[in-house]
Protein backbone atom coordinates (compact mmCIF):
# COMPACT_ATOMS: atom_id res chain seq x y z
CA UNK A 1 0.00 0.00 0.00
CA UNK A 2 1.57 3.65 -1.02
CA UNK A 3 0.42 6.55 0.29
CA UNK A 4 -2.16 7.47 -2.22
CA UNK A 5 -3.82 3.88 -1.10
CA UNK A 6 -3.51 4.76 2.42
CA UNK A 7 -5.45 8.23 1.83
CA UNK A 8 -7.99 6.64 -0.31
CA UNK A 9 -8.57 4.03 1.70
CA UNK A 10 -9.26 6.36 5.02
CA UNK A 11 -11.47 8.74 2.50
CA UNK A 12 -13.71 5.59 2.23
CA UNK A 13 -13.72 4.60 5.97
CA UNK A 14 -14.51 7.96 6.67
CA UNK A 15 -17.82 7.65 4.43
CA UNK A 16 -18.63 4.37 5.55
CA UNK A 17 -18.48 5.69 9.50
CA UNK A 18 -20.92 8.42 8.78
CA UNK A 19 -23.13 6.46 6.30
CA UNK A 20 -23.08 3.72 8.85
CA UNK A 21 -24.09 5.78 11.82
CA UNK A 22 -26.15 8.59 9.97
CA UNK A 23 -24.46 11.88 10.73
CA UNK A 24 -22.15 12.37 13.50
CA UNK A 25 -24.49 12.34 16.35
CA UNK A 26 -22.91 11.08 19.71
CA UNK A 27 -20.01 9.64 17.42
CA UNK A 28 -16.66 9.78 19.07
CA UNK A 29 -13.09 8.79 17.70
CA UNK A 30 -10.71 6.52 20.42
CA UNK A 31 -7.00 6.35 18.96
CA UNK A 32 -4.90 3.45 20.71
CA UNK A 33 -1.52 4.51 20.79
CA UNK A 34 0.53 5.24 19.23
CA UNK A 35 -0.39 4.79 15.47
CA UNK A 36 -4.42 4.67 15.57
CA UNK A 37 -3.95 7.71 16.93
CA UNK A 38 -2.35 9.50 13.80
CA UNK A 39 -5.62 7.13 12.07
CA UNK A 40 -7.95 8.92 14.25
CA UNK A 41 -6.46 12.57 13.81
CA UNK A 42 -6.60 11.92 9.57
CA UNK A 43 -10.16 10.10 9.93
CA UNK A 44 -11.38 13.39 12.18
CA UNK A 45 -10.18 15.63 9.59
CA UNK A 46 -12.08 13.89 6.86
CA UNK A 47 -15.11 14.05 8.32
CA UNK A 48 -14.59 17.33 9.59
CA UNK A 49 -13.75 18.31 5.48
CA UNK A 50 -17.12 15.93 4.70
CA UNK A 51 -19.72 17.42 7.54
CA UNK A 52 -18.20 19.91 9.05
CA UNK A 53 -18.13 18.80 12.22
CA UNK A 54 -15.12 18.16 15.05
CA UNK A 55 -15.73 15.24 16.91
CA UNK A 56 -14.28 14.58 20.05
CA UNK A 57 -11.15 12.44 20.15
CA UNK A 58 -9.60 10.50 22.65
CA UNK A 59 -5.71 8.24 23.04
CA UNK A 60 -5.92 4.66 24.55
CA UNK A 61 -2.81 3.43 25.66
CA UNK A 62 -3.70 -0.11 26.29
CA UNK A 63 0.06 -1.11 27.77
CA UNK A 64 -1.59 -1.69 32.05
CA UNK A 65 -4.32 -3.72 29.99
CA UNK A 66 -2.30 -6.36 28.10
CA UNK A 67 -2.43 -9.88 28.44
CA UNK A 68 0.96 -10.51 27.68
CA UNK A 69 3.53 -8.13 29.52
CA UNK A 70 5.12 -10.76 31.65
CA UNK A 71 5.86 -13.01 28.45
CA UNK A 72 7.00 -10.35 26.12
CA UNK A 73 10.98 -9.50 25.66
CA UNK A 74 10.50 -5.56 26.45
CA UNK A 75 8.05 -3.73 28.81
CA UNK A 76 6.50 -1.02 26.20
CA UNK A 77 7.08 2.47 27.48
CA UNK A 78 3.16 3.66 29.29
CA UNK A 79 2.26 7.05 27.49
CA UNK A 80 -1.08 7.31 29.02
CA UNK A 81 -4.51 7.63 28.25
CA UNK A 82 -6.41 10.49 27.66
CA UNK A 83 -10.28 10.93 27.09
CA UNK A 84 -11.37 14.21 27.82
CA UNK A 85 -14.74 13.11 27.76
CA UNK A 86 -17.72 11.00 29.10
CA UNK A 87 -17.99 7.83 26.81
CA UNK A 88 -21.37 6.64 28.36
CA UNK A 89 -24.17 6.49 25.74
CA UNK A 90 -21.69 6.98 22.54
CA UNK A 91 -20.91 5.74 19.57
CA UNK A 92 -17.08 5.12 20.12
CA UNK A 93 -15.33 4.51 16.92
CA UNK A 94 -11.94 2.20 18.33
CA UNK A 95 -8.89 3.09 15.85
CA UNK A 96 -5.80 1.12 15.06
CA UNK A 97 -3.55 0.39 12.35
CA UNK A 98 -3.40 -3.39 12.16
CA UNK A 99 -5.53 -5.96 13.29
CA UNK A 100 -3.94 -9.06 13.96
CA UNK A 101 -4.61 -11.28 16.70
CA UNK A 102 -7.24 -8.99 18.61
CA UNK A 103 -5.29 -9.45 21.85
CA UNK A 104 -5.23 -5.51 21.27
CA UNK A 105 -8.64 -4.68 20.43
CA UNK A 106 -9.50 -7.19 23.68
CA UNK A 107 -7.24 -4.99 25.97
CA UNK A 108 -9.10 -1.72 24.32
CA UNK A 109 -12.38 -2.70 25.06
CA UNK A 110 -11.83 -3.51 28.67
CA UNK A 111 -10.06 -0.19 29.14
CA UNK A 112 -13.07 1.55 27.28
CA UNK A 113 -15.26 -0.58 29.77
CA UNK A 114 -13.26 1.37 32.71
CA UNK A 115 -14.12 4.67 31.49
CA UNK A 116 -18.32 4.00 31.09
CA UNK A 117 -20.59 2.41 29.44
CA UNK A 118 -20.74 3.33 25.68
CA UNK A 119 -24.02 2.85 23.37
CA UNK A 120 -21.82 0.84 21.57
CA UNK A 121 -18.09 0.32 19.78
CA UNK A 122 -17.05 -0.27 16.38
CA UNK A 123 -13.82 -1.00 15.02
CA UNK A 124 -11.77 0.80 12.21
CA UNK A 125 -8.49 -0.36 11.59
CA UNK A 126 -6.37 -0.05 8.41
CA UNK A 127 -4.97 -3.39 7.64
CA UNK A 128 -6.81 -6.35 8.43
CA UNK A 129 -3.95 -8.98 8.53
CA UNK A 130 -6.11 -12.17 9.56
CA UNK A 131 -4.95 -15.00 12.01
CA UNK A 132 -7.73 -13.68 14.89
CA UNK A 133 -6.97 -15.83 18.21
CA UNK A 134 -10.24 -14.18 19.67
CA UNK A 135 -13.85 -13.54 18.35
CA UNK A 136 -13.00 -9.87 17.20
CA UNK A 137 -13.57 -8.14 13.70
CA UNK A 138 -13.31 -4.75 12.73
CA UNK A 139 -16.74 -2.53 11.21
CA UNK A 140 -14.33 -0.56 8.51
CA UNK A 141 -11.13 -2.57 6.97
CA UNK A 142 -8.59 0.14 5.21
CA UNK A 143 -7.34 -3.08 3.34
CA UNK A 144 -7.57 -6.98 3.97
CA UNK A 145 -4.54 -8.10 3.87
CA UNK A 146 -3.78 -11.97 3.75
CA UNK A 147 -0.66 -12.73 5.48
CA UNK A 148 1.18 -15.53 6.82
CA UNK A 149 1.91 -16.06 10.56
CA UNK A 150 5.67 -15.87 10.14
CA UNK A 151 5.56 -12.28 8.56
CA UNK A 152 5.12 -9.21 9.79
CA UNK A 153 3.00 -5.95 8.82
CA UNK A 154 4.88 -2.69 8.84
CA UNK A 155 2.18 0.38 8.78
CA UNK A 156 4.44 3.71 8.05
CA UNK A 157 2.95 6.77 9.39
CA UNK A 158 3.70 10.63 7.77
CA UNK A 159 3.57 11.51 11.74
CA UNK A 160 5.59 8.55 13.17
CA UNK A 161 7.88 7.41 10.32
CA UNK A 162 8.04 10.18 7.51
CA UNK A 163 5.95 8.35 4.81
CA UNK A 164 3.00 6.81 4.42
CA UNK A 165 3.24 3.23 3.36
CA UNK A 166 1.96 -1.09 4.33
CA UNK A 167 4.82 -3.23 3.59
CA UNK A 168 4.66 -6.77 4.29
CA UNK A 169 8.04 -7.84 5.77
CA UNK A 170 8.84 -11.67 5.18
CA UNK A 171 9.87 -13.94 7.94
CA UNK A 172 13.42 -13.57 7.27
CA UNK A 173 13.59 -10.41 7.13
CA UNK A 174 12.51 -10.29 10.96
CA UNK B 1 16.63 2.75 28.21
CA UNK B 2 14.76 -0.01 30.17
CA UNK B 3 14.45 0.33 33.89
CA UNK B 4 16.58 -2.64 35.36
CA UNK B 5 16.21 -2.22 39.16
CA UNK B 6 15.56 -4.96 41.21
CA UNK B 7 14.49 -3.56 44.39
CA UNK B 8 14.03 0.40 45.21
CA UNK B 9 16.50 1.14 48.34
CA UNK B 10 17.57 4.98 47.98
CA UNK B 11 18.05 7.29 45.07
CA UNK B 12 21.40 7.83 45.45
CA UNK B 13 22.69 5.51 43.01
CA UNK B 14 19.64 5.27 40.70
CA UNK B 15 20.75 7.25 37.15
CA UNK B 16 19.06 10.21 35.71
CA UNK B 17 18.08 8.39 33.18
CA UNK B 18 15.95 5.88 35.49
CA UNK B 19 14.79 8.97 37.77
CA UNK B 20 13.38 10.17 34.18
CA UNK B 21 11.32 7.10 33.22
CA UNK B 22 10.15 6.75 36.62
CA UNK B 23 8.59 10.35 36.90
CA UNK B 24 6.99 10.00 33.36
CA UNK B 25 6.06 6.72 33.82
CA UNK B 26 4.06 7.87 37.06
CA UNK B 27 2.63 11.41 35.15
CA UNK B 28 0.81 8.65 33.09
CA UNK B 29 -0.57 6.98 35.80
CA UNK B 30 -1.95 10.28 36.93
CA UNK B 31 -4.61 10.14 34.92
CA UNK B 32 -5.76 6.65 36.51
CA UNK B 33 -6.88 8.39 39.79
CA UNK B 34 -9.17 10.53 38.24
CA UNK B 35 -11.37 8.27 36.27
CA UNK B 36 -14.49 7.28 37.77
CA UNK B 37 -13.27 3.25 38.14
CA UNK B 38 -9.99 3.95 39.73
CA UNK B 39 -8.79 1.08 38.66
CA UNK B 40 -6.83 -0.83 35.93
CA UNK B 41 -5.70 -4.89 35.82
CA UNK B 42 -2.11 -4.38 35.04
CA UNK B 43 -0.99 -6.21 38.29
CA UNK B 44 -3.79 -8.92 38.67
CA UNK B 45 -2.63 -11.82 40.89
CA UNK B 46 0.38 -10.42 42.55
CA UNK B 47 0.59 -9.65 46.01
CA UNK B 48 2.27 -6.27 48.11
CA UNK B 49 3.31 -6.41 51.52
CA UNK B 50 3.33 -3.78 53.21
CA UNK B 51 5.96 -4.23 56.73
CA UNK B 52 5.75 -1.00 58.47
CA UNK B 53 7.82 -1.03 62.02
CA UNK B 54 7.44 2.23 62.61
CA UNK B 55 4.07 4.92 62.51
CA UNK B 56 2.72 6.03 59.09
CA UNK B 57 -0.19 7.62 58.02
CA UNK B 58 0.46 8.71 54.31
CA UNK B 59 3.07 6.55 53.02
CA UNK B 60 1.53 3.34 54.15
CA UNK B 61 -2.05 4.35 52.97
CA UNK B 62 -0.81 5.55 50.05
CA UNK B 63 1.16 2.22 48.58
CA UNK B 64 -1.89 0.18 49.92
CA UNK B 65 -3.95 2.53 47.65
CA UNK B 66 -1.85 3.01 44.78
CA UNK B 67 -1.70 -1.20 45.22
CA UNK B 68 -5.20 -1.55 44.79
CA UNK B 69 -5.71 0.82 42.21
CA UNK B 70 -3.04 -1.86 39.95
CA UNK B 71 -5.65 -5.06 40.93
CA UNK B 72 -2.45 -5.84 43.45
CA UNK B 73 -3.70 -7.44 46.70
CA UNK B 74 -1.68 -5.90 49.36
CA UNK B 75 -1.53 -7.08 52.81
CA UNK B 76 0.31 -4.88 55.64
CA UNK B 77 1.44 -5.23 59.19
CA UNK B 78 2.73 -2.88 61.67
CA UNK B 79 5.20 -3.93 64.19
CA UNK B 80 3.30 -3.37 67.34
CA UNK B 81 0.73 -6.23 66.08
CA UNK B 82 3.20 -8.61 64.64
CA UNK B 83 5.52 -10.91 66.22
CA UNK B 84 7.83 -8.54 66.53
CA UNK B 85 6.52 -7.90 70.14
CA UNK B 86 7.40 -11.63 71.00
CA UNK B 87 10.71 -11.26 69.95
CA UNK B 88 11.16 -12.38 66.75
CA UNK B 89 13.79 -10.68 64.23
CA UNK B 90 13.81 -8.49 61.02
CA UNK B 91 14.98 -11.51 58.90
CA UNK B 92 12.75 -13.88 60.62
CA UNK B 93 9.64 -11.95 60.19
CA UNK B 94 10.68 -11.45 56.54
CA UNK B 95 11.52 -14.92 55.65
CA UNK B 96 8.56 -15.89 56.82
CA UNK B 97 6.33 -13.24 54.74
CA UNK B 98 8.57 -13.97 52.18
CA UNK B 99 7.53 -17.60 52.05
CA UNK B 100 3.93 -16.74 51.73
CA UNK B 101 5.44 -15.90 48.14
CA UNK B 102 4.36 -12.07 48.03
CA UNK B 103 6.09 -10.27 45.22
CA UNK B 104 6.86 -6.84 46.91
CA UNK B 105 7.89 -6.44 50.22
CA UNK B 106 7.57 -2.55 51.43
CA UNK B 107 9.38 -2.19 54.25
CA UNK B 108 9.67 1.30 56.77
CA UNK B 109 12.10 0.49 59.56
CA UNK B 110 13.68 2.44 62.53
CA UNK B 111 17.64 1.03 61.44
CA UNK B 112 19.36 2.62 58.40
CA UNK B 113 20.16 -0.38 56.01
CA UNK B 114 17.18 -2.47 56.76
CA UNK B 115 15.57 -2.61 53.43
CA UNK B 116 19.29 -3.51 51.99
CA UNK B 117 19.92 -6.14 54.49
CA UNK B 118 16.15 -7.65 53.33
CA UNK B 119 17.04 -7.11 49.86
CA UNK B 120 20.41 -9.28 49.99
CA UNK B 121 18.25 -12.50 51.53
CA UNK B 122 15.21 -12.63 50.00
CA UNK B 123 13.73 -12.82 46.59
CA UNK B 124 11.39 -10.31 45.80
CA UNK B 125 11.29 -6.81 45.52
CA UNK B 126 11.86 -4.68 48.51
CA UNK B 127 10.62 -1.30 48.40
CA UNK B 128 12.13 1.37 50.88
CA UNK B 129 9.48 3.13 52.67
CA UNK B 130 11.96 5.02 54.75
CA UNK B 131 14.91 3.46 56.76
CA UNK B 132 16.07 5.03 60.06
CA UNK B 133 17.74 8.49 58.94
CA UNK B 134 18.94 6.96 55.74
CA UNK B 135 16.67 7.37 52.53
CA UNK B 136 12.83 7.59 51.66
CA UNK B 137 12.92 7.28 47.96
CA UNK B 138 9.44 7.24 46.86
CA UNK B 139 8.80 10.48 49.10
CA UNK B 140 11.95 12.10 46.75
CA UNK B 141 10.35 11.02 43.58
CA UNK B 142 6.74 12.46 44.70
CA UNK B 143 8.30 15.72 45.74
CA UNK B 144 10.10 15.65 42.08
CA UNK B 145 7.29 15.02 40.05
CA UNK B 146 4.99 17.61 42.25
CA UNK B 147 8.08 20.34 41.40
CA UNK B 148 8.14 18.82 37.70
CA UNK B 149 4.61 19.46 37.37
CA UNK B 150 4.76 22.94 38.88
CA UNK B 151 7.96 24.37 37.36
CA UNK B 152 8.07 22.40 33.84
CA UNK B 153 11.58 21.30 34.52
CA UNK B 154 14.07 20.00 37.58
CA UNK B 155 17.79 21.19 36.21
CA UNK B 156 18.54 24.60 37.16
CA UNK B 157 16.18 25.03 39.74
CA UNK B 158 17.46 26.47 43.29
CA UNK B 159 15.86 24.10 46.19
CA UNK B 160 15.95 25.04 49.93
CA UNK B 161 15.64 22.07 52.09
CA UNK B 162 14.87 23.78 55.85
CA UNK B 163 14.98 22.23 59.20
CA UNK B 164 16.78 18.73 60.58
CA UNK B 165 18.49 17.90 58.09
CA UNK B 166 20.54 15.56 60.32
CA UNK B 167 17.70 12.98 60.74
CA UNK B 168 16.16 13.05 57.59
CA UNK B 169 15.65 10.62 55.31
CA UNK B 170 13.48 12.47 52.87
CA UNK B 171 16.17 15.25 52.29
CA UNK B 172 18.90 12.14 51.61
CA UNK B 173 16.88 10.97 49.13
CA UNK B 174 15.61 14.36 47.47
CA UNK B 175 19.37 15.40 47.48
CA UNK B 176 20.48 12.24 45.80
CA UNK B 177 17.81 12.87 43.19
CA UNK B 178 17.91 16.66 43.09
CA UNK B 179 21.41 16.47 42.28
CA UNK B 180 21.56 14.04 39.99
CA UNK B 181 18.92 15.75 38.05
CA UNK B 182 20.49 18.90 37.85
CA UNK B 183 19.13 21.56 40.59
CA UNK B 184 20.83 23.57 42.67
CA UNK B 185 20.49 22.43 46.72
CA UNK B 186 20.57 24.74 49.60
CA UNK B 187 20.34 23.36 53.25
CA UNK B 188 19.04 25.29 56.03
CA UNK B 189 18.76 24.27 59.49
CA UNK B 190 20.96 24.81 63.23
CA UNK B 191 24.19 24.25 62.76
CA UNK B 192 23.92 21.00 65.04
CA UNK B 193 21.51 19.44 62.79
CA UNK B 194 23.68 20.36 59.45
CA UNK B 195 26.54 17.34 59.53
CA UNK B 196 29.90 18.76 58.67
CA UNK B 197 29.91 16.04 55.40
CA UNK B 198 26.55 18.06 54.48
CA UNK B 199 28.91 20.48 52.50
CA UNK B 200 29.49 18.28 49.96
CA UNK B 201 25.85 18.24 49.35
CA UNK B 202 25.45 22.13 48.43
CA UNK B 203 25.20 25.07 49.94
CA UNK B 204 24.87 25.21 54.10
CA UNK B 205 23.40 28.19 56.29
CA UNK B 206 21.75 28.47 59.09
CA UNK B 207 20.33 32.13 58.26
CA UNK B 208 16.41 31.04 56.79
CA UNK B 209 15.66 34.48 55.70
CA UNK B 210 19.35 33.91 53.66
CA UNK B 211 19.15 30.88 52.83
CA UNK B 212 15.33 30.81 50.79
CA UNK B 213 16.18 33.81 49.10
CA UNK B 214 15.51 33.60 45.72
CA UNK B 215 14.44 29.70 45.67
CA UNK B 216 11.99 28.31 43.26
CA UNK B 217 11.19 25.47 45.59
CA UNK B 218 11.33 25.48 49.50
CA UNK B 219 11.36 22.04 51.10
CA UNK B 220 10.16 22.31 54.38
CA UNK B 221 11.31 19.23 57.08
CA UNK B 222 9.58 17.71 60.21
CA UNK B 223 11.20 18.37 63.14
CA UNK B 224 11.85 14.87 64.26
CA UNK B 225 10.91 15.15 67.81
CA UNK B 226 11.19 11.29 68.19
CA UNK B 227 14.92 11.52 67.28
CA UNK B 228 15.90 13.97 69.40
CA UNK B 229 17.48 12.01 71.46
CA UNK B 230 20.69 14.43 72.38
CA UNK B 231 20.15 18.13 72.89
CA UNK B 232 20.32 19.49 68.79
CA UNK B 233 18.91 22.62 70.15
CA UNK B 234 17.65 24.36 73.62
CA UNK B 235 13.94 24.39 73.22
CA UNK B 236 11.16 23.62 70.46
CA UNK B 237 10.32 27.47 70.99
CA UNK B 238 13.88 28.39 70.03
CA UNK B 239 13.69 26.38 67.48
CA UNK B 240 10.91 27.81 65.49
CA UNK B 241 11.74 31.41 66.41
CA UNK B 242 14.68 31.09 64.14
CA UNK B 243 13.57 28.45 61.52
CA UNK B 244 9.37 28.22 61.40
CA UNK B 245 8.42 29.23 57.92
CA UNK B 246 6.83 32.02 58.09
CA UNK B 247 5.45 35.00 55.20
CA UNK B 248 7.87 36.94 56.01
CA UNK B 249 10.77 34.75 55.33
CA UNK B 250 8.81 33.54 51.88
CA UNK B 251 8.69 36.77 50.95
CA UNK B 252 12.64 36.39 50.17
CA UNK B 253 12.23 33.83 47.82
CA UNK B 254 10.82 34.08 44.24
CA UNK B 255 7.43 35.11 43.36
CA UNK B 256 6.33 32.01 41.94
CA UNK B 257 7.71 29.87 44.67
CA UNK B 258 6.43 26.78 45.89
CA UNK B 259 6.49 25.17 49.53
CA UNK B 260 6.48 21.58 50.18
CA UNK B 261 6.24 19.70 53.26
CA UNK B 262 6.14 15.81 53.83
CA UNK B 263 4.32 15.33 56.64
CA UNK B 264 3.37 15.02 59.30
CA UNK B 265 3.44 18.71 59.84
CA UNK B 266 3.91 20.38 63.38
CA UNK B 267 2.31 23.65 63.00
CA UNK B 268 3.62 26.38 63.85
CA UNK B 269 6.73 24.29 64.95
CA UNK B 270 8.49 24.35 61.78
CA UNK B 271 5.84 25.67 59.59
CA UNK B 272 2.84 28.92 60.11
CA UNK B 273 -0.38 27.85 59.53
CA UNK B 274 -0.88 30.50 57.07
CA UNK B 275 2.14 29.46 55.16
CA UNK B 276 1.33 25.34 54.92
CA UNK B 277 -2.48 26.79 54.01
CA UNK B 278 -1.38 29.63 51.73
CA UNK B 279 -1.99 29.77 47.91
CA UNK B 280 1.84 28.74 47.16
CA UNK B 281 1.92 25.18 49.22
CA UNK B 282 1.61 22.42 47.25
CA UNK B 283 1.48 20.26 50.22
CA UNK B 284 -1.75 18.16 49.40
CA UNK B 285 -0.78 17.87 45.56
CA UNK B 286 2.39 16.25 47.07
CA UNK B 287 0.07 13.34 48.62
CA UNK B 288 -1.99 13.30 45.71
CA UNK B 289 1.21 12.66 43.45
CA UNK B 290 2.49 9.80 45.90
CA UNK B 291 -0.54 7.70 44.95
CA UNK B 292 0.77 7.97 41.01
CA UNK B 293 4.70 7.41 42.05
CA UNK B 294 4.19 4.60 44.05
CA UNK B 295 1.48 2.45 41.08
CA UNK B 296 4.55 3.63 38.87
CA UNK B 297 6.99 1.82 41.52
CA UNK B 298 5.16 -1.22 41.96
CA UNK B 299 4.34 -1.05 38.34
CA UNK B 300 8.14 -0.81 37.33
CA UNK B 301 9.41 -3.48 39.98
CA UNK B 302 7.06 -6.32 39.97
CA UNK B 303 5.32 -6.41 36.56
CA UNK B 304 9.20 -7.50 35.14
CA UNK B 305 9.50 -8.85 31.75
CA UNK B 306 10.83 -12.10 31.44
CA UNK B 307 14.03 -10.23 29.70
CA UNK B 308 14.49 -8.31 32.08
CA UNK B 309 13.99 -11.00 34.92
CA UNK B 310 16.81 -12.53 33.61
CA UNK B 311 19.50 -9.90 32.74
CA UNK B 312 18.22 -7.48 35.80
CA UNK B 313 21.04 -5.65 37.58
CA UNK B 314 20.75 -5.81 41.46
CA UNK B 315 20.60 -1.78 42.31
CA UNK B 316 21.73 -3.03 46.12
CA UNK B 317 24.38 -1.15 47.13
CA UNK B 318 26.44 -2.38 49.39
CA UNK B 319 25.47 -2.95 52.82
CA UNK B 320 27.21 -1.29 55.25
CA UNK B 321 28.19 -3.85 57.70
CA UNK B 322 27.27 -1.85 61.01
CA UNK B 323 23.48 -1.08 59.72
CA UNK B 324 23.33 -4.90 58.93
CA UNK B 325 24.09 -5.44 62.60
CA UNK B 326 21.90 -3.16 63.91
CA UNK B 327 18.78 -4.38 61.07
CA UNK B 328 17.02 -6.59 63.39
CA UNK B 329 14.57 -5.34 65.91
CA UNK B 330 15.95 -4.67 68.94
CA UNK B 331 12.62 -5.44 71.16
CA UNK B 332 11.87 -6.83 74.71
CA UNK B 333 11.32 -10.14 74.65
CA UNK B 334 8.25 -11.66 76.11
CA UNK B 335 7.24 -14.45 76.39
CA UNK B 336 5.78 -15.89 73.15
Amino acid sequence: MDAQAVERALTRVAHEVLEHNKGTDGLVLVGIRSRGVYIAERLRNKIRAIEGVELPMGIMDITLYRDDLSRSKQRPEVKGTQIPFAVDDKRVVLVDDVLFTGRTIRAALDALMDFGRPLNVQLVVLVDRGHRELPIRADYVGKNLPTAVSESVHVRLQESDGCDEVVIARAEER
Amino acid sequence: MPFTHRHLLGLEHVSSDDLIHLLDTATSFQEISEREIKKVPTLRGKTVVGLFYEASTRTRTSFEIAAKRMSADFVSLSASTSSATKGETLLDTARNLAAMRPDAIILRHGSSGAPHFLAAHLDCAIVNAGDGAHEHPTQALLDLLTIRERKGRLAELTVAIVGDILHSRVARSNVFALRTLGARVRLVGPPTLLAPELRDWGEVTSDLEEGVRDADVIMMLRLQLERQGKNFFPTVDEYSRYFCLTERAVARAKSDVIIMHPGPINRGVEIASDVADGPYSVIMDQVTNGIAVRMAVLYLLINRSRAEAEGATDSAAPVPAAEVEAAPTRLRRKAG
